[in-house]
């Protein structure tokens, strides 16, 4: 009898669940599906599912008419730099935070956060005009380093969680055994941290490819990743459906594949370590 | 010695990242504030002069202002309601035993790692578009005349595109609460004879208490300056119909080219935006302790 209503629970939650999954996913799966249409098909309606022409001729055209590597390139620099530079800066900071902490350390870290909340809205015209005045509009290091900035306080955080998690007994314990901070760092530490790391980076580099704030209103054409390619097409000459999709389909596959491997790390890095 | 070494060691690797961050802060601030009482346009350069709170003033009594507030306060509250109301069942359900979970998971979580400008041009051309959208033909096929969505109900388009990319942020994060709930409590609730309802209200909902205030918070802070789903799909219109603070600032600054009122707004929108931080600092800051 209990096995009889378990066998029953499996089954009715495996079909929810799946229903909805798949709902929810259905927009990105229609847009993949869109982007091997011809414009007519795209369009027609009914429209056809699976039983369609289907046709790879989107991906060149996107590649021929607007340079799409280009700004591929771009979301790749962009994101890849910022976040680089971001751990440069956070693993120093976080390291010394997690294992020299002082009365102080709580504050700072609160202070971090709070830099978070600033809406970036709120200083887009002094930025905007800064960046005109030396020249950084429309240029990737100037979005690199925007961008960087705004995730720093995420990376820290993260880092500090994760660095926290270390055991400090394994450090005094090559402290007693006379490594000095360097050894220590490099023999001990790292090893340990580098899933920590590793899940941060991704985090970050999700966030950068994805930010479109800073990216819609700092770049035109030259430096533009592929979130303000992407805008372009919402003018109303660019309404060419499956050309958007398979652009899209482009730019969001790859952040789509490291999402998935970091699902775990997202939920505490955009928490900040309020909910594991 | 070697602590007050570690000590200099620890605040020289701590100071760069301070500093920059103090110089995020601080710098772009003080600026907004100045620019905020002077009268200065773009298009009318070296006309600068200081005009005390007049900016101020102008935009927060300016009509546009209260319809960008209501808009605002109508996108966060709806997209947090739909998120949290359907974030519960669903984080429930992908809690329970489910053949081929790791797949479910993958296509719930989809919709976050989607950039903004994607999710917002595909839901307004592919699905929602008055006569070749899936909408359109899911409506014609029930004999329904097609919504048109971004003439009829712009809000609202926006609404359910900002929704839809929310909705597994706040289903992921009700989900890892749920897991770390303890089994056996339940187990020993369902022993007792406590129904699966009883059990949901008594054991899992009051778990949920601060997860779900966590997703509320973050989500205020994201929502409160929502930006690309609306510059790309609507541009603030019809009118003012889909004009948030944030959209309202953006082209008061880069379309209309008035600093001045822009960063009045601007620090209009830091405001709001540090009410929500101070909550959710308190509840991060308390956490930190534990």
């Amino acid at each position: 009898m209990a096995r009889m209503a378990t066998r029953q629970r499996v089954v009715v939650s495996t079909i929810g669940a799946w229903f909805f999954g798949f709902l929810i996913f259905f927009p990105i799966l229609w847009m993949v599906l869109a982007s091997f249409k011809t414009e007519l098909e795209a369009f027609a309606i009914p429209p056809s599912f699976l039983f369609f022409h289907w046709t790879t001729e989107n991906y060149a055209t996107v590649q021929e008419r607007s340079d799409y590597l280009l700004h591929a390139m771009n979301s790749i620099i962009i994101a890849g730099g910022s976040t680089l530079i971001a751990l440069l800066i956070a693993i120093p900071a976080a390291w010394s935070m997690a294992f020299s902490p002082t009365k102080r350390t709580k504050d700072i870290l609160l202070w971090m956060l709070s830099t978070k909340m600033m809406p970036p809205v709120g200083v887009l015209v002094p930025i905007y005009l800064i960046y005109k005045s030396f020249g950084l509009l429309d240029s990737r290091i100037g979005l690199v380093f925007i961008l960087c900035l705004g995730n720093l306080p995420i990376v820290i955080w993260m880092l500090f969680t994760y660095f926290k998690e270390i055991p400090r007994d394994i450090l005094e314990a090559a402290r007693m055994d006379g490594a000095t901070i360097g050894r220590e760092l490099i023999y001990v530490l790292t090893p340990m941290a580098i899933p920590g790391l590793a899940s941060t980076m991704l985090l970050n580099l999700i966030l950068a490819w994805n930010e479109a704030f800073w990216t819609l209103n700092l770049s035109t054409s030259n430096a533009a990743p592929l979130t303000t390619f992407i805008a372009s097409y919402s003018s109303p000459e660019g309404l060419f459906w499956a050309k958007l999709s398979a652009a899209s389909t482009l730019a969001i596959a790859p952040i789509l594949v490291l999402g998935w491997f970091s699902q775990k790390q997202l939920v505490r890095g955009l928490t900040f370590g309020a909910v594991k | 010695m070697a602590t007050r070494q570690t000590q200099l060691l620890a605040r020289t690797l701590l100071t760069p990242a301070v500093g920059l961050l103090f110089i995020w802060m601080i710098v772009p601030l003080a600026l907004t504030i100045y620019f905020s009482t002077l009268h200065y346009s773009l298009l009318d350069p070296g006309s600068e002069s200081f005009v005390g709170l007049e900016n101020f003033r102008y935009f927060l009594t300016d009509p546009a202002f209260l319809a960008s507030l209501q808009n605002t306060l109508v996108l966060v509250g709806s997209v947090l309601a739909l998120t949290v109301l359907l974030g519960i069942p669903l984080a429930l359900l992908l809690d329970q035993p489910v053949i081929g979970l790791n797949i479910v998971r993958l296509m719930v979580i989809a919709p976050f790692f989607v950039m903004p400008t994607v999710s917002a041009l595909v839901w307004k051309n592919l699905l929602m578009h008055p006569v070749s959208g899936l909408f359109a033909w899911i409506a014609s096929l029930f004999g329904l005349t097609p919504i048109d969505w971004f003439t009829d109900a712009p809000l609202l388009a926006v609404i359910l595109i900002v929704s839809w990319q929310w909705l597994p942020f706040a289903t992921l994060i009700l989900l890892t609460a749920m897991q770390s709930l303890d089994e056996e409590q339940k187990e020993a609730a369902e022993m007792d004879g406590a129904s699966a309802v009883s059990t949901f209200i008594y054991i899992t909902l009051p778990h949920l208490a601060r997860p779900i205030t966590v997703v509320i918070l973050i989500e205020t802070i994201f929502l409160l300056t929502v930006f690309a789903e609306i510059y790309v799909t609507t541009g603030g219109g019809p009118g003012l119909s889909t004009t948030n603070i944030a959209f309202l600032i953006y082209s008061q600054a880069l379309i209309q080219y008035d600093v001045g009122t822009a960063s009045a707004g601007g620090l209009v929108a830091v405001v709001i935006a540090n009410i929500v931080a101070f909550f959710l600092v308190r509840i991060v800051g308390r956490n930190l302790e534990a």
